[in-house]
């Protein structure tokens, strides 16, 4: 997966927990908590979705790695290939 | 019509989910009703066969305006029921004191003031199909044209009986009965109407002022051990099933209650009714502005686990707008939790016809004295906003110091 793809589904992902983001409008660098208003909640059920979609465990620990669309897309990369791939 | 809260006027019909012909038992869902808490799916409290369905999608009706027609098993057609009328509006009942009482008297000049304020409120409460009513044939008519409940008009004939000006004088005060488009408001999403949720929440905060002598106590809660635990068990669980420190909070709140059962409840009218099930509020703040406190009903009976799938049903099904009538009218006490980003303590304001609020504010680490030293802990500030009417100081710190004692044994919650 380019990276590009992996923001595409990430940012589908993200709009789906919080459907009144606007994915032309999103600043990569906004954060999920304190730009975007996602409370608790909301980011688990983006972790959940992450979780589900790219099949990858998400500790709690690495959360902070999630903070923003342009980190959560770095991370993703690095997880994605340090997975087999 | 139900009403689905004690500021609630009017309704607008979404859709059905039943038809003439189904059997329904008491609890099943018959219809979407679009309000000012948005969506709000429509549960049926008798049991028996729809008859007829009355209003049509796309309809704005008043408060105890009859939706359809069920025969009771076993009973006449003369006798049946309004689906969703008077049982769910016994909670919240005839005493608004928001606004205006209607006068029965005749209304030879109606107030042309707002829609909301001018609109007749039925005060009837036991079951009165709508062809009851006293009216004379030409109001029938127009009345059953316009999709207008008679019982729902107060009369100005003999007898109170409705003529054909009351029922002009209603369709030209309330143009949103005829079926009107949807008013043009700033909307934070599909069938929710920000500015009307806001008029919402004023007028349940304002009554909750006017009418609750508040007392609030506050109580630090050392959540240092319930954290670790939590870490330590969402580390082995993949994100679906992880729990968050507020399914916690509101366990260890839920069963705080056991010890101070008078501050779950409901204050209608008079007199206080302790509740002997727990339907446990969570206001849930809405992308956007705005807030809704959905209830998780019998809370008392879900564990940790299943309190957590409870919250995510819930938020999930805030967001979508597909909450259940019972959910946002037969709460006994609310909690509020500020989550990760919040700021330290927040100071609630009671739900009525509640009698307790429970806030928590967001949980840091702080300085705190732990077993004779300084230590940096997890720490969140937990406040009851109660019913002096119902409880006093002493027992509402009786339960803020058992839920810190609940709290302090997590895996036991």
């Amino acid at each position: 997966m380019t990276p590009e793809d992996i923001r595409t589904a990430f940012v589908e992902d993200l709009t789906s927990v919080a459907p009144d983001i606007d994915p032309g409008t999103l600043d990569d660098d906004e954060h999920m908590q304190d730009d975007l208003g996602l409370d608790s909640m909301d980011f688990l059920n983006l972790v959940s979705a992450l979780h589900k979609r790219f099949n990858l465990p998400i500790p709690e620990s690495d959360y902070p790695e999630l903070a923003t669309t342009a980190k959560a897309v770095r991370y993703l990369g690095r997880a994605l290939a340090g997975q087999g791939g | 019509m139900p009403s689905l809260g004690a500021d609630m006027e009017e309704g607008k019909l979404a859709e059905w989910l039943v038809a003439p012909g189904d059997r329904l038992a008491r609890g099943d869902i018959v219809a979407v009703v679009e309000t000012q808490k948005g969506a709000i799916e429509i549960e049926t409290f008798e049991a028996g066969e729809v008859l007829e369905l009355i209003a049509e999608p796309g309809q704005t009706l008043p408060v105890g305006a009859p939706l359809a027609r069920l025969s009771r098993p076993g009973e006449e057609e003369a006798d049946a029921p309004e689906a969703g009328s008077s049982p769910s509006r016994t909670p919240e009942p005839a005493l608004e004191p928001e606004s205006e009482p209607v006068a029965p008297t005749p209304a030879a000049e109606p107030a042309p003031a707002t829609p909301a304020a001018s609109a007749p409120r039925p005060v009837h409460v036991g079951p009165s199909p709508g062809q009851g009513a006293l009216a004379s044939p030409a109001a029938r008519a127009r009345a059953a044209e316009a999709g207008l409940d008679l019982a729902a008009l107060t009369g100005s004939g003999p007898g109170g009986a409705v003529l054909l000006s009351d029922v002009e004088t209603h369709l030209n005060a309330v143009p949103a009965v005829k079926a009107a488009p949807g008013k043009p408001a700033t909307k934070g999403k599909p069938g929710l109407d920000m500015a009307e949720m806001r008029r919402a929440i004023a007028a349940a905060m304002s009554r909750a002022k006017r009418e609750i002598p508040h007392y609030y106590l506050s109580h630090r809660i050392d959540l240092q051990v319930a954290q670790e635990w939590l870490s330590a068990t969402n580390a082995d669980r993949s994100p679906d099933k992880r729990l968050l420190m507020g399914a916690l909070l509101i366990r260890a709140t839920v069963r705080a209650l056991a010890k101070v059962p008078e501050l779950n409840g409901r204050f209608e009218s008079t007199e206080f009714a302790p509740a002997g099930n727990i339907n446990c509020g969570m206001a849930v703040a809405m992308r956007g502005g705005g807030l809704i406190a959905p209830a998780i009903m019998d809370a008392q009976d879900k564990g940790t686990d299943e309190t957590m799938a409870s919250m995510r049903d819930l938020v999930a099904r805030t967001r979508a707008g597909r909450l259940r009538n019972s959910e946002v009218t037969q709460g006994t006490i609310t909690i509020s939790s500020l989550g990760e980003n919040g700021v330290d303590t927040l100071f609630g304001v009671i739900y009525p016809p509640q009698v307790a609020l429970v806030g928590f504010g967001s949980p840091r680490v702080v300085p705190v004295a732990h077993d004779g030293a300084v230590a940096a802990r997890v720490c969140v500030m937990a406040t009851l906003a109660a019913d002096h009417r119902v409880s006093d100081g002493r027992r509402g710190a009786t339960f803020l110091a058992e839920i810190d004692r609940l709290l302090q044994e997590p895996e036991s919650l």
